[in-house]
């Protein structure tokens, strides 16, 4: 039994952290919301050359092979710096679909190596989101019909621009006819590659979320020490200070469920809807608490779009509603704990 | 990560759990807040003493298993899962016990620690005055060394002592250099409660029974062997038993957890009733969610305190997640049960006994005793955050 992580994994995400500190400055991020695409190919290049883009694709297909708790960490710092890029979804989410089809299925190995070398993007339409990200820029998009899994080339698809208060996001309603020769699974594979798919989609956005809510707790921080009113730092106040602590605590009791979420979902575990539906709600809050005490305790700045807070604080309520509202993860979890004969109390948190 | 446990841990839960199922009592205790309840609580202490259960982490030699902190964290997961009396000697094994293990001399922790395993001595807090509750530099209670340096002769008063009218002994801080002021020239002492010049007058707690007591010293003399620590350096020896409050060891998650589940049994046992309110269906999904995430951070402090990183003040944060929590769960607990919350142990009607009020008259204690949370907010701030002063 060890809760922890092994240093290659902390290793690993400092050194995500530091690349993408440099690579994906505020000012960047700002340029980028300016374009029409929203997406800075320079960017995604860059972060490809990193080997980002080939972390969860199998090794027999050119990736390295890093499971859901890599992704734990990683979605945590994409979170932190706000990258205005769709890379979680074709690197994580659409690989975990694409590497769970039978091998030998058609293009499986041909996506999954351009995955690897960041040559292609790759929008992931789950039902449970009414609009798809980043379906203009993508060159393929995974489509549902029913259970069925389409894999849609962009040339195929119509798609209607929706623009989202979170200029990083790029969303689109998407209009398609199913056919025989898109079909890449149906039935009861279907089924399980969409509910897999789902729950990679909502972790993916829980660790975001978590590291949003770390960026505006550090913005926060950084600007009431600095700010001053009636002669003193506003951060010295105790008002002020209990909103920020109150921030901390929601985010230090969020963390822990995210990578038990992780590894329940790497193992496979029957119990891993709940466990990653508790992990969406736990670091959805921790990201909307962050946003309303960071807009609180940077007074009429907060309310700006000069200062960055606005950006972290934009993506925060945007993505906590993507891949399941609080309603569905409520639901999700109340069917688990409400059910008959549920292994509720001391001694089930790890065994099932 | 692995979050399997081993062949020896899962051995470890099998046997407390086959413990625990042919010895807890058949019959619940009485309150331990009562001289009655207090000597069962006693006599059971000393049943899984002999069992060598009472301390699971201590060394062998001092009575306990020498068990690492999961096996802790699995002891209590059985105990508490088990509806296992509450442990009436607490404060004493698991605030003063590490700090003795920490700071005590050799002699200390063989005069003192076995019989605390055992509960042969209970142990009683002595921080709070009158006059320094938050505010703990503000102690004046004092004792003074005597000219042939064997004792200290102590004068003043404590208040809000837990069960210290039941008690053996007392831990505590008091001004042992009367010329010092604030954190300064205080020293940790340990006081038989029996000894001449103490005077223990029961405060009758929000449950109408004697849960503290004040305590008055005059002229009361301490052997010069029972100060923990350095003379004068009764800050810094306390702030570690702070530590052990606030953090993991003194609410482990197994008590929370099993809150919750009886919390869960309670709400599908009344769902026509309750559900007439739909926010107590998400109070009882947020008992589940709130109490795994404290099982959780449990688990990953422990692992991380196996690789050798150290709790600093996210102990401040545990101890308001886990007394908003409690006081939450039992105020939904109160809300599901209606007009039939107030009823006590004494109510033909009662549901459950009144455990349920029980828990959540002293749920409201939560958030003010081991500091209250908004001094652990003021902590996290200015420590965690590092926020000015
Ligand atoms: C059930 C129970 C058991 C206890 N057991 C023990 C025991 O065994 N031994 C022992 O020594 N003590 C014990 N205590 C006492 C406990 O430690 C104190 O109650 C606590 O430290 C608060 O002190 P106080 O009651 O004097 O409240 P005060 O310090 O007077 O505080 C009253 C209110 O003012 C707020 N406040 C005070 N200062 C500040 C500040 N700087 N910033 C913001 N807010 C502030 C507090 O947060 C609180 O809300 C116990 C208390 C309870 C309720």
């Amino acid at each position: 039994m060890d809760f922890t992580f092994t240093d290659d994994q902390l290793t690993f995400r400092e050194a995500v952290s530091r690349f993408l500190m440099t690579e994906a400055a505020p000012e960047m991020l700002r340029e980028i919301w300016e374009t029409d695409t929203g997406r800075s190919p320079e960017l995604r290049k860059n972060i490809a050359e990193q080997g980002l883009t080939a972390l969860s694709v199998p090794e027999d297909c050119g990736g390295l092979g890093m499971d859901d708790i890599a992704w734990a960490l990683m979605t945590q710092e994409l979170g932190y710096y706000a990258i205005p890029d769709s890379l979680a979804d074709a690197a994580y989410v659409a690989a975990g679909l694409i590497a769970a089809l039978p091998a030998g299925t058609a293009s499986r190995e041909d996506w999954l190596g351009r995955i690897a070398e960041g040559s292609i993007r790759i929008a992931v339409a789950h039902p449970v989101n009414p609009l798809v990200a980043d379906a203009n820029p993508a060159n393929l998009l995974l489509l549902a019909h029913g259970d069925e899994v389409h894999a849609v080339p962009r040339e195929q698809v119509e798609v209607e621009p929706n623009p989202s208060i979170d200029l990083s996001r790029r969303l689109a309603r998407v209009r398609w006819t199913p056919a025989a020769s898109t079909l890449i699974a149906g039935g009861e594979a279907g089924r399980a590659l969409w509910a897999q798919t789902l729950n990679r989609g909502a972790l993916s956005t829980a660790g975001q979320l978590l590291g949003l809510a770390q960026r505006m707790l550090d913005l926060s921080v950084d600007y009431v020490a600095q700010r001053k009113q009636f002669g003193k730092p506003i951060g010295s106040f105790q008002a002020v200070k209990h909103h920020l602590a109150d921030v901390a605590t929601k985010i230090e009791f969020a963390k822990p469920v995210l990578y038990r979420a992780a590894y329940a979902l790497a193992h496979g575990e029957a119990g891993a809807d709940a466990r990653v539906s508790h992990a969406k709600l736990a670091c959805g809050e921790a990201a909307w608490l962050g946003a309303r005490q960071g807009i609180q305790v940077h007074g009429a700045m907060g309310y700006t779009w000069e200062v960055d807070l606005q950006m972290f604080m934009k993506r925060a309520w945007a993505l906590d509603a993507a891949w399941g509202d609080r309603g569905f993860h409520k639901a999700r979890v109340a069917d688990a704990i409400l059910a008959d004969g549920a292994a509720l109390g001391p001694g089930h948190t790890f065994e099932e | 990560m692995d979050l399997a446990y081993t062949p020896r841990q899962k051995a470890f839960r099998e046997e407390v759990r086959a413990w625990l199922a042919a010895n807890l009592p058949r019959e619940p205790l009485a309150s331990y807040d009562t001289r009655e309840g207090f000597e069962q609580h006693r006599e059971w202490e000393r049943k899984l003493f002999d069992a060598r259960l009472s301390m699971v982490i201590w060394p062998e030699a001092l009575g306990g298993r020498g068990c690492d902190l999961i096996e802790w964290l699995i002891f209590e997961e059985e105990y508490y899962g088990a509806g296992a009396p509450m442990r009436v000697n607490q404060n004493g094994q698991l605030l003063l016990g590490p700090t003795l293990i920490e700071f005590g001399t050799e002699e200390q922790k063989a005069r003192f620690l076995p019989r605390m395993a055992s509960s042969e001595d209970m142990w009683a807090q002595g921080w709070s005055e009158p006059n320094a509750g938050s505010d703990m530099a503000a102690i004046t209670s004092k004792a003074i060394l005597s000219a042939d340096g064997t004792h200290y002769v102590v004068n003043g008063q404590k208040t809000w002592s837990t069960r210290a009218s039941y008690a053996d002994l007392l831990f505590g801080l008091f001004r042992s250099d009367p010329a010092s002021s604030r954190h300064h020239g205080l020293s940790y002492l340990a006081v038989a409660l029996d000894a001449p010049g103490v005077t223990i007058r029961p405060i009758q707690a929000l449950n109408g029974k004697q849960a503290f007591a004040e305590i008055f010293f005059d002229d009361v003399k301490v052997p010069v062997e029972n100060r923990i620590g350095d003379e004068g350096q009764g800050w810094h020896v306390a702030m570690a038993t702070a530590g052990f409050e606030r953090g993991l060891l003194l609410r482990s998650p197994a008590r929370f957890q099993y809150t919750a589940r009886r919390l869960v049994e309670l709400y599908k046992a009344n769902r026509e009733v309750a559900d007439r309110d739909p926010s107590i269906r998400d109070a009882v999904i947020e008992a589940w969610t709130g109490t795994e995430a404290y099982a959780l951070a449990a688990y990953h402090t422990v692992g991380r305190l196996a690789k050798g990183a150290r709790i600093g003040a996210e102990a401040s944060t545990n101890k308001i997640y886990w007394s908003e929590l409690d006081l939450k769960m039992h105020e939904t607990a109160m809300r599901i049960l209606g007009p039939l919350g107030e009823l006590t142990g004494d109510a033909p009607a009662a549901v459950e006994a009144a455990r349920w009020l029980d828990g959540f008259l002293f749920a409201q204690a939560g958030p003010i005793y081991a500091g209250t949370n908004e001094i652990q907010r003021n902590i996290i701030a200015e420590r965690m955050l590092g926020l000015p002063k």
